[in-house]
């Protein structure tokens, strides 16, 4: 198996072998992968945070509110060398750090625990809230969440607070493959965006059109990316 | 007048002058009384309109940069609207809060069943990790909500409007030795006290004041513990603290009975003392239970 050290550095095409190390969850294999492109760009070369500067308080925060299918999360984070290769093997057994719903108090970088749907993107507004109570300038929040997610109403008392009070510090992450029952009729930015939001639609494949979008400034503003996918296979 | 809950907005309003990590959060409920500090310190007194799952995530995520935040509302609000975000977003991510909630159980009952929250202790006793402070006064109330905000971990303080006449000495943490006696011990939790010191005149009990009913304080009930039958009395649920006083007390053979606020919905409207009376709360009432608790085996000794 490849193997991160500070010499050797992972690359994307690795990936699929570090999530191959993980065994169980087939279930949730197709939502895996959908968040691997995103999760890839976002460590690769959006945020501001390593291994080394996992608890600085002037990092990026990366909260994975769609703690489901965490395969991909994992990948990348071992790619990056937040975890140890050797844990991945035992991925969801008693006393592995790697849970289906991944744990921030077993993994250090992992900045929330998630798996109930609804919960990451309030928690980000507060995260954002607090780093500018702290008055840390540069800090900033990225959180993904799923357009099947999207369908928790805590979500929209978040992303009507949000836009109101101009959270530019924060960004959300939609991974839209069309897995919300009911659909968001004219696209799922379309919530945020009459709330205040700047917004973007791009294809949740293409690592330079998600890099941009994850980048593009947004002053005085929040900013949503939804990120499309192809539906998971009926 | 001076309520517990005014207090708290004020104690807390001042020290956000002087503990810069020290953050309030409110839904609208609330939000009034901390405008004027909301002016001072912009950042750190945040109303987020009537979102209260955004409350608890919000106080979650301010926590979470180390901030110490204070998220006040109704208690049902609070608690109970809320409780996976309590559960998840406090105590599953494992950070410190203080929640403060007024309201308590029946403190508005011309509004109905929806302001009453008489299961907010029982429902955190569901969770690890909680103090909870249920003042009795609103010099309690101050010097409980200081302690919290001062502390680290995930303290709940329960304010109400009915209230004792006057304090008691209160120690964070401890209960409070009012009477000692040698027929049973009766725990009174935080504004029930006045009533259950009337209902206990003349009866050769220990009283033990709790202002703070977790952590729950068995040293102290071990160390007067007389005749081992005990009464809790709860402005809450009745029976929420009787298993941790069975815990308390598991190597004691003993006897024990919980009086609170009773399970069933009453449909009734009207005051706070009305409902009191309603549960069984108030003095004369009290004096006839805890009296048939504690002395049941020497009437049935007279009897025989």
């Amino acid at each position: 198996m490849a193997n991160a050290t500070a010499d050797v550095k992972l690359s994307f095409a690795d990936l699929p072998e570090l999530m191959a190390a993980m065994s169980g969850d087939e279930k949730h294999d197709h939502s895996a992968a959908s968040t691997l492109d995103v999760l890839w760009v976002l460590y690769d070369q959006v945020l501001r945070v390593t291994p080394d500067t996992a608890h600085d308080d002037d990092r990026d925060w990366f909260l994975l509110s769609k703690g489901h299918s965490p395969k991909a999360y994992y990948a990348v984070l071992a790619a990056k060398g937040f975890i140890d290769l050797a844990a991945l093997p035992g991925f969801g057994t008693f006393s592995s750090i790697l849970g289906h719903h991944p744990d921030r108090n077993l993994i250090s970088g992992v900045e929330i625990a998630s798996g109930s749907l609804g919960h990451g993107l309030p928690i980000g507004v507060g995260v954002a809230l607090g780093l500018s109570a702290r008055s840390l300038q540069n800090a900033r929040v990225f959180v993904l969440i799923g357009d099947g997610e999207l369908d928790e109403g805590s979500n929209h008392e978040a992303i009507a607070f949000a836009g109101a009070v101009g959270l530019d510090r924060l960004t959300v992450i939609v991974v839209d493959n069309s897995s919300s029952s009911y659909g968001w009729s004219g696209g799922a930015e379309t919530r945020f965006s009459r709330e205040g939001w700047s917004a973007a639609r791009v294809s949740g494949r293409d690592h330079a059109a998600l890099a941009a979008a994850l980048s593009a400034p947004h002053p005085g503003r929040p900013h949503v990316v939804v990120a499309v996918i192809e539906p998971e296979p009926k | 007048m001076d309520t517990m809950r005014g207090r708290f907005e004020q104690v807390t309003s001042k020290l956000l002058d002087s503990k810069p990590s020290l953050a309030v959060v409110t839904a609208d409920i609330g939000a009034d009384a901390f405008a004027q500090a909301q002016r001072r310190h912009p950042e750190r007194v945040i109303n987020l309109g009537i979102r209260e799952q955004l409350l608890i995530g919000v106080t979650s995520g301010l926590a979470l940069t180390g901030m110490r935040p204070v998220a006040h509302t109704f208690a049902p609000f609070l608690v109970e609207r809320p409780f996976e975000q309590i559960k998840l977003d406090i105590v599953h991510q494992g950070v410190g809060v203080v929640l403060v909630s007024a309201g308590g159980s029946y403190d508005y009952p011309y509004y109905g069943r929806t302001h009453m929250a008489p299961g907010d202790v029982a429902l955190l006793d569901t969770l690890p990790g909680w103090t909870v402070h249920v003042p009795g006064h609103p010099e309690e109330a101050e010097v409980l909500v200081r302690d919290a905000i001062a502390a680290t971990g995930q303290v709940y303080v329960r304010l109400s409007l009915p209230a004792n006449a006057a304090p008691f000495p209160v120690q964070p943490g401890e209960f409070t030795v009012l009477r000692t006696g040698q027929s049973g011990t009766v725990i009174a939790v935080g504004p029930v006290a006045d009533a259950v010191l009337a209902a206990t005149t003349g009866l050769d009990v220990t009283v033990l004041y709790a202002a703070t009913v977790r952590p729950f304080d068995a040293a102290t009930l071990r160390a007067t513990l007389s005749t081992p039958d005990v009464v809790v009395v709860e402005p809450y649920l009745a029976g929420t603290t009787v298993p941790f006083v069975a815990e308390a007390l598991s190597d004691v053979p003993h006897r024990t009975i919980g009086l609170g606020v009773g399970r069933g919905e009453l449909r009734h409207y009207g005051t706070p003392a009305e409902h009191a009376a309603a549960h069984g709360l108030d003095a004369a009432s009290l004096r006839a239970r805890i009296g048939a608790f504690l002395y049941r085996s020497l009437s049935d000794a007279r009897q025989t």
